[in-house]
């Protein structure tokens, strides 16, 4: 595998991969994740008892140790590098340095929500009164985060003549493919069209509700651990081939270019990492918290042009049969999306470089991308993952 | 489009930090102020210890012209808050002639047909405690 030998995740795997219940499951957040760390380790043939490593965020106050409390495990290794929805990739980037390097064996990436049965989630977004924000940004009523997105994709129709039918082929071809996922949200909710999304209300314009992703519950774990012992286990290995990482911006007020994201520095650094180019990549699994998301994200890691967005996504080519197959899961937008997306591009990307999708398998499935958003396009963060077959 | 008078029955009442504490002083005069290094010249917004440009320490608050362009907008159509936010409203990033961006809301009677690039202006709205926040309304352009 090109780049894998020598980088600095050589020596590691991601052994096993699960969710937990998804939808609205009336369990509390940490149960979620206690249950998709339990089937991701029984995915990959390990126990809690072979845990030594923790990494988790979004759960109050010293997440790490929290979730080690409630698994009953005393690890060795604990990781909480919180960037938002993009903190499953740069955990399991970490995760994976440090089984290579010899600081940990057996380590766990988890995240569980129950933000639709506790109703937690607000339009407002979350502020603390010494964040610069409460006072530039908070005043003013826009919607946190989705104004700014629509603030990116107002700007992208200005400068390129991306079209709202453009960005909702996005959520059309995201539903088709939830329509082959029986754990999605939407999964019999039946096909979506371009007119359905723009007739859909509207939130912030230009973005209507159905170009915004689902407010469920769920979680998600992904197993790593030395290579050797992978190779010991019983699923086929895979690979951290290249990771890249880019913060930009927290606030609404500071974002350097609302048409160019951090996805162009993290793309840039995981491609160089791992050998590989946008054309190289089999299974491309990118966070999709709104349709823009997704439109940006596909520019910035070069698999289209600048300003390209709107016319690589027309005629069908994301949906399933298409020639760039994307989010094979149904995405944030139709399978489900519990406040944080990252850690279900990898789940997904796994499956799909193990053969394991099913009726959305993308063929000979070799190297897989996964890009995470956190924040209002504030973070950025890219996997690439490799499998041998 | 229609906008609502008045949109915003309410603000959540913005804190003030020892950062930004003479920023804020300025609107009960209502001047708009940037923050200027000393050093490199470089103009900033929010108000913060550091030069961002060049790292230098020593800055100084300097008023500005009130004009800007839109870079981008946005019509919220559900509320925040409803307490204290009535769509349909619209919210923007201008860019002042100084430099910095500011979030804002577009308000006046045009408010609903601006386009990104249109210039605008600020205007004030009091806040409870003698201060004022600036928002931004469209500047009539001559037809010669």
């Amino acid at each position: 595998m090109n780049g894998a030998g020598r980088s600095a995740y050589a020596g590691a795997a991601i052994v096993g991969v699960a969710e937990s219940d998804l939808g609205i499951t009336d369990m509390s957040a940490l149960g979620l994740q206690a249950q998709a760390v339990v089937r991701a380790l029984d995915d990959a043939g390990l126990a809690l008892s072979d845990v030594d490593g923790v990494a988790t965020v979004g759960v109050p106050r010293f997440p790490a140790v929290q979730v080690a409390e409630y698994l009953g495990v005393r690890p060795t290794w604990s990781e909480s590098t919180f960037t938002g929805g993009s903190s499953f990739e740069v955990m399991t980037a970490r995760a994976a340095a440090a089984i290579t390097a010899g600081h940990a064996e057996v380590v766990v990436v988890g995240y569980g929500s129950n933000q639709r049965s506790a109703r937690s989630r607000s339009l407002a977004g979350v502020l603390d009164p010494m964040q610069p924000e409460s006072q530039f940004d908070a005043p003013y009523g826009a919607l946190s985060p989705v104004s700014l997105y629509a603030l990116a994709a107002q700007r992208h129709m200005h400068d390129h003549g991306t079209t709202a039918e453009q960005l909702a082929e996005i959520a059309v071809a995201a539903r088709e493919w939830a329509l082959l996922n029986p754990k999605a949200f939407r999964y019999g909710a039946g096909p979506l069209t371009v007119d359905g999304v723009l007739g859909s209300r509207s939130i912030s314009s230009p973005l209507h509700v159905l170009d915004c992703c689902l407010v469920t519950d769920g979680g998600g774990a992904v197993v790593l651990t030395s290579l050797d012992r992978a190779r010991d286990l019983r699923r086929a290995p895979v690979r951290v081939l290249g990771a890249g990482e880019c913060s930009t911006h927290h606030g609404f007020t500071q974002v350097p270019d609302l048409s160019l994201t951090g996805a162009a520095a993290a793309g840039a650094g995981a491609f160089r990492q791992s050998g590989l180019k946008p054309d190289d990549i089999d299974v491309v699994q990118i966070y999709d918290s709104f349709t823009i998301t997704a439109l940006l994200s596909l520019e910035a890691l070069g698999f289209c042009g600048r300003g390209e967005g709107g016319d690589f996504v027309a005629g069908g080519r994301l949906r399933p049969g298409g020639d760039f197959p994307l989010n094979t899961t149904g995405g944030g937008l139709s399978y489900c999306h519990p406040g944080m997306f990252g850690i279900f591009l990898i789940i997904e990307a796994v499956r799909q470089l193990r053969g394991e999708s099913g009726e959305r398998q993308i063929e000979r499935a070799e190297t897989a991308l996964c890009h995470g958003t956190g924040g209002i396009l504030s973070h950025h963060a890219t996997l690439v993952l490799g499998v041998h077959r | 489009m229609t906008i609502t008078t008045p949109a915003f029955v309410g603000r959540p009442d913005p804190p003030v930090t020892p950062d930004t504490r003479a920023w804020w002083d300025a609107t009960r005069r209502r001047q708009l102020t940037v923050q200027r290094c000393d050093a490199c010249g470089h103009a900033q917004l929010y108000p913060r210890v550091l030069c961002t440009a060049c790292g230098a320490l020593e800055l100084h608050l300097e008023p500005v012209s009130g004009r800007a362009v839109v870079h981008s907008h946005s019509t919220v159509a559900t509320s925040p808050n409803p307490a204290l936010f009535v769509p349909p409203y619209v919210v923007a990033l201008v860019v002042l002639a100084e430099g910095p961006t500011m979030l804002t809301d577009i308000v006046g009677p045009r408010a609903g047909a601006v386009r990104c690039d249109d210039p605008v202006h600020v205007v004030w709205e009091a806040l409870p405690d003698g201060r004022h926040l600036p928002l931004f309304a469209p500047i009539e352009q001559d037809l010669d």
